[in-house]
């Protein structure tokens, strides 16, 4: 990897973390808000909460994982003198579109929540700002695929090497996922701007879930990606398996798309037997998330059998838990074991009832996205930004104790929020002054535990900015050994697993199957009432 | 491709759960009626709703023995009817529909929860058991007064 390519991964990782600091520091007002502290008379909720979803989800995990992405592309392709004119790019565009559309958040003008569900009608300049961002991201796919190009090129008849085959199946993945928020903005920009009248809210929805679970899964394989390839690296040892990390990624290709109507599932307009189809291609989705936790224990296995341990403990404790970039993985992965018990609950159908819209689904993505894709993130640049920057991180055990503060905050956070949706208490609310209602004193103590694990997660963030700016301030350069494995025998896979061609359209066929169905039905039940935009925040 | 037997067996309980899960939801759906609020093809002018019965006049209408239909307008930030009152035992089917943006009506510790379209009308049904006073709240974003849009369902004995 030459400095110039470094820089480019830089970039990407420096507006993630800009974001992420932001969007955190709202996420801390907001559960004091929902904990009773009187806070919103000095801030707009409903603005500061849209910009804390559209930073930490959005704008966080799009450019780490396009970071993450195009570097590993890049170590496993490596070439003399690449041209970085598609990766500079991409990330000019993506970083443009933020800009617009944080500015029209952060002025009022869009105060519509990460899901900007029409006829709340956000500044047209802020659905075009999301568009860019999309679009940029769209231009890092083909930048992998060129360098793919190239590498098939020069090695006709060999696989593609696994750490850029998993970027390329990631961003491909999200591709397709991403064309349905593009064809949402087709109708909601022109709406926007004033040039058509009405909006079709509820085909708006079917679009918006199509892209919004695989983006969940689009974050998910950027934390396996870390996993499979980086963690082993970690450890000293191989990838654990060429063939089955491949099948792995293969598996979510296939599976993660057809499944965003599990959100809708209390919506009207969307008949019982599209929703259950759905609800099974969910359950589905969980089989390359089994085969995962299955290759990383496995690896903890092969890595203790180095050292002569055996059994749970022996695994467990041989573990190299003093490396922050380790410590914080390994936490992540407990956390998405709850977070994906929580997943199946959700999609469950009619269980669905007792938890839509409630702060259990906030207590849930914030032990998915939150804990075990953000925590992997975080964790990873203890390695990645001195591996790029050239310093050394000296600074280790406080970011030991940053990645375990973290994860601590999280879980308690996250169990505050669960709770709290179990007994009702719904999201996106500013307060939960309910009158004198019962119910709602119910929610008071948990909501106020989740305020204490806001906290402790807001000053584990404080903490890591401090490792960030020790690593930069004090003067120790050196080598950090940052690389992503691969397999002992790197080309064992058959030609099958690595051929994208049939597995993009078995998705696309998938897709077809799953909504053919809701999107006829949508057009052909009762006529179709468009509703006039509304701002009313 | 070599799958080693122990992640075989792995996958094969992973299958085998999954499958299960799957197979009780269907059979609680079809055999138990429990499925989420589909309402089908039901839609509605959402510029026009007050003008179009029975929404014109929201409120509650008893239909038969303990069975009740409860018409149900969200429109920010409030709900319509501000009151009901159901005796004990009651079931009531509350259809529900926004003149405006899209709102989420539930009630949290009665398993009533459904998104409110502009353009169409939810239904969601539910047997009051115990008496006491339910709270009716919105549920889905609405815009700046959201967290005050609440009503409330009297249960008398």
């Amino acid at each position: 990897m030459s400095k110039r390519e470094n820089r480019l991964i830089l970039a990407h990782i420096w507006v993630a973390l800009g974001a992420m600091f932001v969007g955190t520091a709202f996420g801390l007002l907001q559960v004091y808000s929902r904990a009773g502290a009187h806070v919103t008379e000095f801030f707009d909720y409903y603005r500061l909460l849209t910009a804390h979803g559209v930073l930490l989800a959005i704008v966080f995990t799009t450019f780490f994982i396009c970071g993450i992405a195009t570097y590993a592309t890049y170590s496993a392709i490596p070439r003399e003198n690449r041209s970085l004119a598609i990766g500079w790019t991409a990330w000019s565009i993506m970083l443009f579109g933020t800009v617009m559309a944080a500015v029209e958040i952060l002025a009022g003008n869009a105060s519509v929540l990460y899901t900007f569900y029409a006829p709340l009608k956000a500044s047209p300049w802020f659905y075009l700002g999301a568009t860019l961002l999309v679009a940029g991201s769209w231009v890092v796919m083909l930048d992998i695929l060129v360098q793919i190009k190239a590498y098939k090129r020069a090695h006709p008849g060999m696989n593609v090497p696994l750490p850029s085959f998993v970027a390329a199946i990631t961003f491909i993945m999200w591709f397709i996922a991403t064309l349905g928020v593009a064809g949402e903005m087709l109708l909601l920009i022109p709406w926007a701007f004033g040039w058509t009248s009405g909006i079709d809210v509820h085909l708006t929805r079917i679009l918006f879930w199509y892209f919004g679970h695989p983006l969940v899964y689009f974050w998910i394989m950027g934390a396996y990606m870390v996993w499979y390839t980086v963690l082993p690296r970690m450890l000293g040892i191989p990838v654990w398996s060429d063939s089955l990390t491949r099948l792995a990624f293969i598996l979510l290709l296939v599976l993660s798309l057809p499944v965003g109507i599990h959100h809708q599932l209390m919506d009207p307009g969307i008949s019982n037997v599209w929703k259950m189809l759905q609800v099974g291609l969910t359950l589905a989705v969980v089989l390359p998330s089994l085969m995962t936790a299955f290759a990383i224990f496995a690896s903890f296995e092969t890595y203790a059998a180095k050292q002569g341990k055996t059994g749970f403990f022996g695994i467990v404790g041989c573990l190299p838990w003093s490396n922050p970039a380790f410590t914080g993985t390994a936490l992540a992965m407990i956390l998405f074991i709850f977070g994906g018990f929580g997943g199946i609950v959700n999609t469950s159908y009619s269980m669905d009832i007792l938890v839509h819209n409630t702060m259990w689904i906030v207590g849930h993505f914030h032990i998915t996205v939150g804990g075990p894709v953000a925590l992997t993130f975080l964790a990873t640049t203890y390695l990645l930004i001195p591996k790029l920057t050239g310093r050394i991180l000296m600074t280790p055990r406080m970011a030991n104790a940053q990645v375990i503060g973290y994860f601590v905050g999280m879980s308690l956070m996250s169990i505050g929020m669960h709770v709290e949706g179990l007994l009702g208490a719904p999201r996106r609310t500013a307060h939960l002054d309910y009158g004198t209602s019962v119910v709602a004193s119910s929610w008071e103590s948990w909501s106020i535990l989740a305020a204490v694990g806001g906290t402790i997660v807001f000053i584990n963030i404080l903490l890591y900015a401090f490792c960030l700016i020790g690593l930069f301030s004090i003067k120790a350069y050196g080598e950090t050994d940052f690389a992503f494995a691969e397999a002992e025998d790197p080309q064992s896979s058959p030609w099958w697993l690595s051929r994208m061609d049939i597995w993009v359209t078995a998705a696309i066929i998938l897709m077809i199957v799953a909504y053919a169905g809701p999107i006829w039905e949508h057009f052909h039940e009762g006529p179709i009432y468009l509703a006039p935009g509304m701002r009313t925040w | 491709m070599h799958m080693p037997r122990l992640e075989k067996i792995w996958i094969a309980i992973g299958i085998a759960t999954m499958a299960a899960f799957f197979v009780t939801l269907i059979t609680l759906a079809v055999a138990s009626d429990l499925n989420p609020p589909s309402t089908e093809g039901m839609t509605i002018d959402p510029t026009r709703v007050m003008q179009t019965p029975p929404f014109d006049k929201p409120g509650l209408h008893q239909i038969g023995p303990h069975l009740y239909e409860a018409y149900y307008v969200g429109q920010i930030f409030q709900w319509s009817p501000r009151e009901l009152k159901v005796p004990a035992g009651s079931t009531v089917r509350f259809f529900v529909t926004s003149t405006d943006v899209v709102h989420g009506f539930t009630i949290p510790t009665a398993d009533v929860n459904a998104e409110v379209m502009p353009g169409w009308i939810s239904e969601v049904d539910h047997t009051f058991n115990s008496p006491g006073t339910y709270l009716v709240l919105c549920n889905q974003y609405c815009g700046a007064g959201h967290a005050n849009m609440f009503s409330r369902v009297e249960v008398t004995r």
